[in-house]
């Protein structure tokens, strides 16, 4: 897969970083405004996705060693289930107990566990998101050579 | 509110009865999009914004991706002439379509108007789950705190999903 015009790039190199901010801002700001987890994670795989097309697919180096967002988004998955299971250790024995203060309803680090949910569930969702594209480019690539 | 809405959704099977008879697979793909991104006002008309927010950003990557497909493969829908086995199929999906409607029709007879919900469930959830919970935003509390165990399952799911993709995209087997 070819990469685009100077242009793209240029707009790309300017506009990509922000995205990924805002995705990040989005998941951390999950639990005090709409959003969350979910789209926070979509969004970071969109900046993934943008550097991609417009840079072609061998910019990133990743066209033999595919496994690396595969290794993240597993780990994601068994972090969620590490921190319900600590809910058993901590407090009372209740799976998925929120075992961390509460804090003030508003500020940034409050809530208890559900902004670590949020971070781990947006990890997951970005490292998913983007492999299913870089599968479809990859195994293209790998069917013509 | 509802007029606004009903005219939203005809919208909506316009764009995907028009996905489903285009000649041209591209603007299959863009009246698609207009089915998600009707749903966005919807969502946002029913107040709804997390919802909105994660259709919107869905729509527009799968979006994306789909029109990267079209683009790189080929514009033109394949077709097809039905022969007997064809035929048989296409009366059991008629015939599975028509007993799916009947069982529709009687299980929404108990449910109320959209958006006017009674559910025992929600008061619950909606009372003191600021001080329950510690959450400003009360969706997160629920799928985070209420109903943990869903928001795995979710997770699993994606997981299960990407290995499934992986297993079928996968041209040259490994050694």
């Amino acid at each position: 897969m070819k990469g685009m015009t100077i242009i793209v790039k240029k707009t790309t190199q300017l506009i990509a970083g922000m995205i990924f901010m805002y995705g990040i801002y989005v998941i951390v700001h999950g639990h005090l405004t709409p959003g969350g987890g979910f789209a926070g994670g979509v969004v970071i795989a969109g900046s993934f996705i943008l550097v991609t097309l417009s840079n072609g697919g061998d910019f990133m180096k990743l066209l033999k060693e595919e496994s690396g967002t595969t290794i993240v988004e597993s780990l994601a998955t068994i972090l969620v289930i590490v921190i319900a299971v600590s809910g058993f250790l901590f407090g009372t024995k209740i799976f998925f107990n929120n075992f961390l203060p509460k804090g003030i309803v508003g500020h940034l680090v409050s809530a208890g566990v559900l902004p670590l949910y949020n971070i781990f569930v947006g990890t997951e969702v970005a490292a998913s998101i983007f492999i299913i594209f870089l599968s479809l480019i990859i195994f293209k690539e790998e069917s013509k050579g | 509110m509802d007029l606004t809405i009903s005219i939203i959704v005809g919208f909506m099977i316009l764009g995907a009865l028009y996905a489903i008879h285009a000649r041209d697979l591209l603007s299959s793909v863009i009246a698609c999009g207009l089915v998600g991104y009707s749903l966005v006002i919807c969502f946002l008309l029913l107040k709804a914004p997390d919802l909105a927010i994660v259709q919107i950003v869905v729509d527009t990557i799968t979006l994306i991706i789909m029109v990267a497909v079209v683009l790189d493969s080929s514009r033109e829908e394949s077709y097809f002439k039905l022969d007997s086995q064809g035929y048989i199929s296409a009366i059991t999906a008629v015939f599975l379509g028509l007993m799916l409607l009947y069982f529709y029709s009687v299980s929404i007879q108990s449910l109320d108007v959209l958006g006017k919900s009674s559910l025992r469930m929600a008061k619950h959830y909606i009372e003191g789950a600021t001080q329950k919970t510690g959450s400003a935003n009360l969706v997160t509390g629920v799928v985070f705190d209420f109903r943990g165990y869903d928001t795995m399952g979710e997770a699993v799911v994606l997981v299960t999903a990407v290995l499934g993709v992986l297993t079928i995209l996968r041209i040259k087997g490994k050694k």
